[in-house]
């Protein structure tokens, strides 16, 4: 992600002499944004094994105290940051987009973990959604299988950095008539109604995954299954090896 | 007690049954016949089976089948593995309810994913699926969907909600529709192996 940085044209040497003095010398935009990128209030919610990595982020080892953003809130009315922690299961897909619509602006999403991002060691699956960005837009993507604890903070600090990159009178929730609301999926008969928004996601053009290793591997009708009245194959038995005579 | 004994006692207790060792388990030729054998085996007082510790669902394409595994608590012994084989055209199978109370979510869970229908199962639903949903998804024969191809109910969810559908898309679902087809995924050729 390119940011452009909240750049303050007074120069920074100046900055420091001042500051030495006791004056600080800042802009709106900085204050405002520095109060917000350190108090982001996570919404407390967990999907599957990733989410244990986010408790660990929060427990005293990692401690996303350090970095504000402590507060695990279980409304989403109250939080700004959206980690979709774990596999979202095409049941629990319309929640999440539900739960995303009830949140107050200004609010960001990440995705923590291959599942939320495509879908992971799941993707074939009938029941698997493969990846929240087909129904709501993300800030960040965090990958792994479950990414480490640092790597949650270091996604939380590019959260942080894109906060810092956005102005008070241009960032579009200010902006009248602002509504920022996704449709929530409907269940159908094979799977989610639709399958995803367009105006949010569309399949690549190219699909390297296709290309590489043709259609999802396990999908598809199946044609094998063992027989269960053949006698069952005995591997060889090793043999000891036989002692060397000199 | 081994598989033999086991065997030759249900069939001393219950004249005319037909069982057949597989592998490490009991097939029982007649599915009618299975809640009169678990029941046999719980009030055995020598066996004593009294847990199901579950029940599953598989799909060997010829014919579909449950697989009991009973344990005794009070023993503390088990596993003995029950089989029942019934054609995949009438899935149905005595449910073990009245004797085993635990495998009421248990007969759900194989009835949503395979179809088996248990008979006098007292709240046949799904349980994982939703209402709603279409077919058994762990059967070898089951055709999922293709997630990156919008289908006309799609277009139409999506009309309705307002969102933009860009024209391609339109195109590819009327195209799906006029040849009666919904979006499969299919395995091509090409593959790892
Ligand atoms: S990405 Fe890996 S660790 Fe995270 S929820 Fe999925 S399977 Fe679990």
């Amino acid at each position: 992600m390119a940011f452009s940085k909240n750049q303050s044209e007074v120069d920074e040497g100046l900055k420091g002499e001042l500051a030495k003095k006791g004056v600080v010398v800042t802009t709106i935009n900085q204050l405002y944004n520095w109060g917000r990128q350190s108090s982001i209030w996570p919404m407390q919610f967990g999907l599957a094994c990733c989410a244990i990595e986010m408790i660990a982020t929060a427990c005293a080892r990692y401690d996303i105290a350090r970095f504000g953003a402590e507060l695990f809130r279980p409304s989403p009315r109250q939080s700004d940051l959206m980690i979709v922690a774990g596999t979202v299961t095409k049941k629990m897909a319309p929640q999440v987009v539900r739960l995303y619509n009830q949140m107050a602006e200004p609010k960001y999403v990440i995705t923590m973990g291959a599942c939320s991002i495509a879908g992971g060691p799941f993707i074939d699956g009938y029941n698997v959604l493969r990846g929240i960005d087909r129904y709501i837009p993300i800030d960040v993507h965090l990958p792994g299988c479950p990414p480490r604890p640092e790597a949650l903070l270091y996604g939380l600090m590019e959260l942080q950095k894109k906060i810092q990159s956005q102005e008070i009178e241009t960032t579009e929730w200010y902006q009248k008539g602002m509504k920022r609301e996704y449709p929530v999926p409907d269940f159908g008969p094979h799977g989610l109604v639709p399958k995803f928004n367009p105006e949010v996601w569309q399949p690549r053009e190219l699909d390297h995954r296709k290309d590489k290793y043709g259609e999802p591997i396990l999908i598809g009708r199946k044609t094998k299954a063992p027989d269960l009245d053949a006698p069952l194959a005995t591997p060889p038995v090793a043999q000891p090896p036989k002692p060397q005579t000199a | 007690m081994n598989l033999q004994e086991i065997q030759s006692k249900i069939e001393a207790a219950l004249p005319g049954i037909r069982l057949k060792p597989v592998r490490e388990s009991l097939l029982i030729e007649d599915a009618a016949m299975l809640p009169k054998v678990a029941a046999f085996l719980k009030n055995d007082p020598v066996l004593a089976l009294d847990y199901l510790s579950s029940v599953t669902g598989a799909d060997y394409l010829k014919y579909l089948e449950s697989v009991y595994h009973l344990y005794s608590v009070e023993k503390k012994t088990g596993p003995v593995v029950l089989r029942v084989r019934v054609t995949r055209d009438s899935p149905r199978i005595p449910s073990l309810v009245p004797i085993y109370r635990g495998a009421e979510f248990q007969e759900r869970e194989a009835f949503d994913m395979y179809g088996l229908y248990f008979e006098n199962h007292p709240d046949l639903r799904r349980i994982f699926m939703w209402e709603g949903f279409e077919g058994f998804p762990m059967r070898k024969d089951y055709e999922q969907e293709d997630s990156e191809i919008l289908e006309t109910a799609d277009i139409e969810w999506l009309d309705r909600h307002g969102a933009k559908v860009p024209e391609g898309m339109r195109k590819k679902a009327a195209d799906l529709k006029a040849q009666g087809k919904r979006a499969v995924a299919e395995k091509t050729g090409k593959s790892i192996e």
